[in-house]
């Protein structure tokens, strides 16, 4: 593990020093590929650690051209992968922890970003990190699949970190459209990977795909080319992925076998009513009382801001207003957005207002560019109605 | 921050329901109960089923449901974190439960276990 960890990070310097000068290579995911592939054969042959396995993997890689597209889904890698993922989610480590560490090894995030996403500075993940490895050192976690009644209690954690890896690519302050998709792609090539193996095919696996298969489907109609957000309501649904969302039915039928209800399979079927974009009473009550649901077994304040907004179409402003109030999220920006379009028509005085102080709480561009087509369509709104 | 469980009574558990109705009334509780885990309030909750109920009396005599002596009965409890028992009756007094005649919601702290209370 320290290996890879050591050749992920070698890969980002060397691609930062080369990019510097060369420029960004045409497909810089295969370049990293590629590169770490190297590192990697390298690093074996002076250690002599994974000769068994992934040497002879290694030697069918093309060392003089860089392949445009690698393929990803070779069986061993798969393994590997899907072993490395749940070495790292081992019980001795904390579970930040390891979703930092899976975010390092198997996706190559940078510090920085680990940080921003736990709301952290690089120093705490660091130290975070370096204490999570030797943990695993002092433990002798070994990289092999654990036995079935291990993976039970490691699955939570894994699927925690593939469903926070779709979530940064989807939610991504990047403008860069193709590593963003890269990200979800990445978070459901993994997800995929376990339900290949009987053992992690599992309903809320299953269900946890079937979340990213509806939210994907969606990717060419969400944002503008320049990467501007495209809001649900005013999306081209010609534009939506049918396949992906047929895929996503398949696996959230599949999530539907046994008896346990996961907050994926909440999610994925909240997700399946945003595949019917007709606003319908029916639409709205069945998303009030899936997230009504969702917040019983997993809070956040997302969830709270969206069923709140979920009971406003399904029982009314008025009500929704009450029940926003008493939400206790000044602090988020998404809390005054939610607020402006509450008091949208029954008081735009206090919609404008409140979408300044969303404005002023938001910290990323797209947020902001968001809240000012919300602004926007308000200040329309009232000019033709006056 | 302290815990409370919120009991809810009804007044007469034999009075039936039409299906509508008692639809009616699952999401006026849910949506209730959505409003107080929004807050991150929530801890946990059950309905309590009137079928198959049954009193165990101290001669181990059983009886069908408590419904026969005694008319007011327990439908279902939730518990919910609360930072004083103002606000956990704040969240009672939104109980759909309350809109039917006669029927009441306690509010008790629930013990921590701590050897004190």
């Amino acid at each position: 593990m320290e290996m890879a960890h050591d050749i992920a990070a070698d890969t980002f310097l060397q691609a930062m020093e080369t990019w510097a000068y060369k420029g960004i290579p045409a497909n810089p995911v295969a370049w990293l590929y590629t590169v770490a592939k190297n590192k990697a054969r390298n690093s074996i042959h002076r250690h002599q650690v994974f000769s068994g396995k992934i040497a002879p993997q290694l030697q069918n890689v093309a060392s003089e051209i860089p392949e445009p597209d690698i393929d990803l889904s070779d069986k061993s890698i798969s393994d590997s992968q899907l072993q490395m993922l749940f070495a790292i989610c081992h019980p001795s480590v904390s579970t930040e922890a390891q979703i930092g560490l899976s975010l390092r090894i198997l996706c190559g995030f940078g510090i920085d970003e680990i940080a921003d996403a736990f709301l952290t500075n690089k120093e705490t993940i660091n130290k975070r990190l370096f204490r999570a490895k030797e943990k695993l050192r002092l433990e002798q976690v070994q990289i092999e699949m654990p036995d079935a009644a291990e993976i039970d209690k490691r699955l939570e954690t894994v699927l925690t970190t593939l469903y926070l890896l779709f979530n940064e690519g989807y939610y991504s302050e990047s403008k860069d459209v193709q590593l963003r998709n890269d990200l979800c792609l990445e978070a459901m090539r993994l997800t995929y990977l376990l339900l290949e193996n009987e053992q992690t095919d599992l309903p809320p696996v299953n269900a946890l795909l079937a979340l990213m298969c509806f939210h994907a489907s969606r990717f060419e109609a969400r944002k503008k080319e320049n990467g501007e957000i495209i809001l649900y309501q005013d999306q081209d649904e010609t534009l939506w992925n049918y396949e992906l969302i047929t895929k996503g039915g398949y696996f959230l039928n599949r999530a539907a076998q046994g008896n346990q209800l996961s907050k994926y399979h909440l999610e994925a079927s909240i997700g399946y009513w945003h595949t019917i974009k007709a606003d319908t009473p029916e639409k709205w009550e069945n998303i009030l009382q899936l997230y009504n649901r969702l917040l019983q077994i997993a809070y956040s304040p997302v969830a709270a801001l969206n069923r709140t907004y979920a009971l406003s179409k399904a029982n009314g402003k008025a009500e929704a207003i009450a029940e926003a109030e008493k939400l206790n999220l000044t602090t988020n920006h998404f809390y005054y957005v939610l607020l402006g379009e509450l008091y949208t028509v029954i008081d735009n005085e206090k919609a404008l207002h409140h979408f300044r102080e969303a404005l002023s709480h938001a910290k990323t561009q797209p947020d902001k560019q968001v809240i000012q087509q919300k602004t926007d369509r308000l200040l329309n709104m009232s000019r033709v109605s006056s | 921050m302290e815990e409370y469980a919120l009991i809810m009574r009804h007044q007469d558990g034999k009075a039936l329901a039409s299906p509508e109705q008692m639809q009616i009334w699952m999401k006026q509780t849910m949506d209730w109960i959505g409003g107080i885990a929004a807050q991150n309030k929530f801890v946990s909750g059950t309905g309590l089923p009137f079928e198959d109920a049954r009193v165990v009396s101290s001669s181990h005599v059983v009886t069908n449901g408590p419904f026969g002596d005694i008319k007011e009965t327990i439908g279902g409890l939730i518990i919910v974190k609360a930072e004083s028992v103002d606000e956990a009756v704040e969240f009672a007094k939104g109980c759909p439960v309350l809109m039917g005649e006669g029927n009441t919601v306690e509010v008790r702290k629930i013990a921590k276990g701590d050897g004190v209370h």
